[in-house]
């Protein structure tokens, strides 16, 4: 259904070849918008592995490698305890949210046989229109002494509204027989729900998976918030500190004997290491775009 | 957004419930008994909606009070509208008013219409294969948080990063666009374009996926040159995908980019960083004045969702289609 599933190979009969400068133009826009969107993230990547005589002098590829700010990192232990918290807070809240979500969605299924779940779900649509605001979610998460706790950071955001109507949309686009003929055959909802239903969402729970993950990677404002303990922050806000606000590294050192590498490597290397889990799920996400699962997902 | 495809119609319920079939009188507690164990799908869900979206809703009570935490909300004496009446006064918010309307129009003009000119484009490209290629490209950065975006923005832009070494190089020292006060509202504009347009095309791609190819094919034949096919074919058939974007933009006006603006800041200062959302967030959370932050938190809530109403009731008066 979307043009870049479908292809255009060639060009259709009635349509009589682009000129060359159109071309030539076309072209020189898209590499310019290629260059402007992956430069500077390889750029990044190939610094953080620069020797340190080409950091310092600052160039625009290095060509002398280094792992050194790598090693000094994993020695100095803080940034290693962020990607620890944050791998926690991914795995276990995205396990917890696809539960949680498509729970709701199999309940929220069928409104019109379920006496009260049309206004259920009128409740949930409601929150994608009017969020509550920061001081009353700040006060909810105090009152609830989740504070400095890592569930803060899972709990409160374990549905999201949006995700929940996507996967609600699937289930409802499953063959009625088959669910049907288990209802009729004294399998109770449970049994259907688990052993039928979500073997045919895969689909649609493996790309809500992907997006509840990224979410919960990029965990930021919600840890700045709810935590102070720096051994509970996450990857994001451990490298806000020691990218943005400059703060020096703990224990970055290679050995002690050796000179530290420079900061601008460190910096780099924490960065490559907080993008690494999106870029190696990156292909997974990509392969939905183009199954139509997203279309649907964005269109509602 | 989805209340169309959550009205289809059941086939089961035609079956069981439908005009044609002899009402069969069923009471409500005998419904709710039947399906009782569909109720331990809902419940948990309809709980936790209730505790973290609809109990915080109602925590916003204390923009009526002058709150402070060590009293709680039963301890601190009600105040009636005069948070509202300081927000007017106090120069910080209407700084953070002026921050926020300026930033959000630049994003309407630049921003909103990018990823569609990106969107026909990438259309218009013959090759299959090098299109793909862009879009896997162009889709990435919008996965990337706001604190690794800045982060990578700092190194390729800021004072140090690689723009500033290449003019230095060139005999232009002291280049740093990520700490100028004066271009900062365009910058943010400028790193939301780079994180987000791509996936902003993938809506108007589906919209262009969904036009007949006939159409183009005659027109072609009756002499339409590839400007006027995509000015009076492809162009028309993206407006309701536009329009219904442009009502949601409208209801977020109020709120730009919150992380974006939070981690920078520090580098250019709050006068030209201070935004309604920041405000609330140093006021309450770190200065302490609850009651103030929270009103404005609320009137900014309030007017969005009123905002997003009268945009859906506009679009559908002049015969569009709207979200709900």
């Amino acid at each position: 259904m979307m043009t870049l599933a479908k292809g255009r190979t060639g060009i259709p009969p009635w349509m009589s070849p682009p000129s060359i400068w159109v071309r030539a133009v076309k072209a020189i826009v898209i590499v310019l918008i290629v260059i402007t969107m992956i430069y500077p993230l390889v750029y990044v990547i190939a610094m953080s592995f620069a020797a340190p005589s080409q950091a310092r002098a600052g160039v625009v590829f290095p060509t002398e490698f280094s792992l050194d700010a790598y090693r000094a990192i994993f020695n100095g232990g803080t940034v290693t305890q962020g990607l620890l918290n944050s791998l926690f807070i991914t795995v276990v809240g995205t396990l917890l949210s696809l539960a949680a979500t498509s729970m709701l969605a199999w309940g929220l299924a069928r409104t019109r046989q379920v006496p009260g779940a049309k206004a259920v779900l009128i409740m949930v649509l409601a929150t994608m229109f009017f969020g509550a605001g920061i001081i009353p979610n700040f006060m909810l998460i105090k009152y609830l002494g989740l504070l400095d706790s890592t569930w803060s950071l899972i709990i409160p955001g374990l549905i999201s509204a949006f995700n929940m109507i996507v996967i609600r949309n699937f289930f409802q686009g499953l063959p009625e027989e088959l669910i049907e003929a288990a209802r009729i055959d004294g399998a109770g909802e449970w049994r259907i729900f688990l052993q039928i239903v979500l073997p045919l969402s895969k689909p649609v729970l493996a790309v809500m998976g992907l997006f509840y993950a990224v979410g919960y990677w990029n965990t930021y404002f919600n840890a700045l918030l709810y935590i102070n303990d720096a051994e509970k922050w996450p990857i994001q806000v451990v490298l806000q500190q020691y990218v943005l606000a400059g703060v020096a590294i703990p224990g970055a050192v290679v050995s002690p004997d050796q000179p530290p590498p420079p900061g601008v490597t460190l910096q780099m290397a924490v960065i490559v290491l907080a993008t690494l889990p999106i870029l190696i799920v990156y292909p997974f996400l990509q392969r939905y775009f183009t199954s139509g699962v997203l279309t649907g997902a964005i269109k509602g | 957004m989805s209340v169309k495809t959550a009205a289809r119609p059941e086939t089961r319920t035609a079956r069981a419930s439908g005009p044609s079939a002899p009402k069969r009188k069923t009471t409500l507690r005998q419904r709710v008994w039947r399906e009782r164990w569909s109720y331990t799908f809902i419940v948990p869900g309809a709980l936790f909606f209730l505790v973290f979206a609809y109990v915080p809703m109602a925590g916003n009570v204390i923009a009526f009070q002058e709150y402070s935490p060590f009293r709680g909300i039963e301890g601190s004496p009600w105040v009636g509208f005069a948070n509202f009446n300081a927000i007017w006064t106090d120069p910080e918010i209407l700084q953070a008013l002026r921050n926020t309307l300026i930033i959000a129009v630049l994003q309407l003009v630049f921003a909103f219409p990018a990823p569609i000119a990106l969107a026909l484009l990438l259309n218009s490209l013959l090759s299959d294969k090098v299109k793909r290629f862009v879009q896997t490209i162009v889709y990435l950065p919008h996965f990337l948080s706001w604190v690794i975006v800045i982060s990578v923005w700092q190194q390729v832009l800021g004072g140090g990063g690689l723009v500033a070494g290449v003019l230095d190089g060139m005999g232009m020292p002291g280049f740093d666009a990520m700490t100028n006060a004066d271009t900062f509202k365009l910058l943010v504009v400028a790193q939301g374009m780079w994180k987000d347009v791509g996936w902003g095309t993938i809506i108007f791609f589906a919209a262009i996926a969904g036009i007949p190819s006939d159409r183009y094919e005659a027109a072609a034949i009756d002499g339409a040159t590839p400007w006027q096919r995509t000015w009076h074919i492809t162009l028309p058939a993206l407006v309701p995908v536009a329009t219904l974007l442009l009502i949601l933009n409208i209801g977020s006006i109020l709120t730009v980019g919150f992380e974006q603006l939070l981690l920078q800041q520090p580098m250019v200062g709050a006068e030209a960083a201070q935004v309604l959302d920041t405000f609330v967030y140093f006021r309450g959370v770190l200065g302490g004045q609850w009651g103030v932050a929270t009103a404005a938190g609320l009137l900014k809530g309030v007017i969005g969702t009123v905002l997003v109403l009268s945009a859906n009731r506009l679009a559908k008066r002049m015969g569009g289609e709207g979200i709900f």
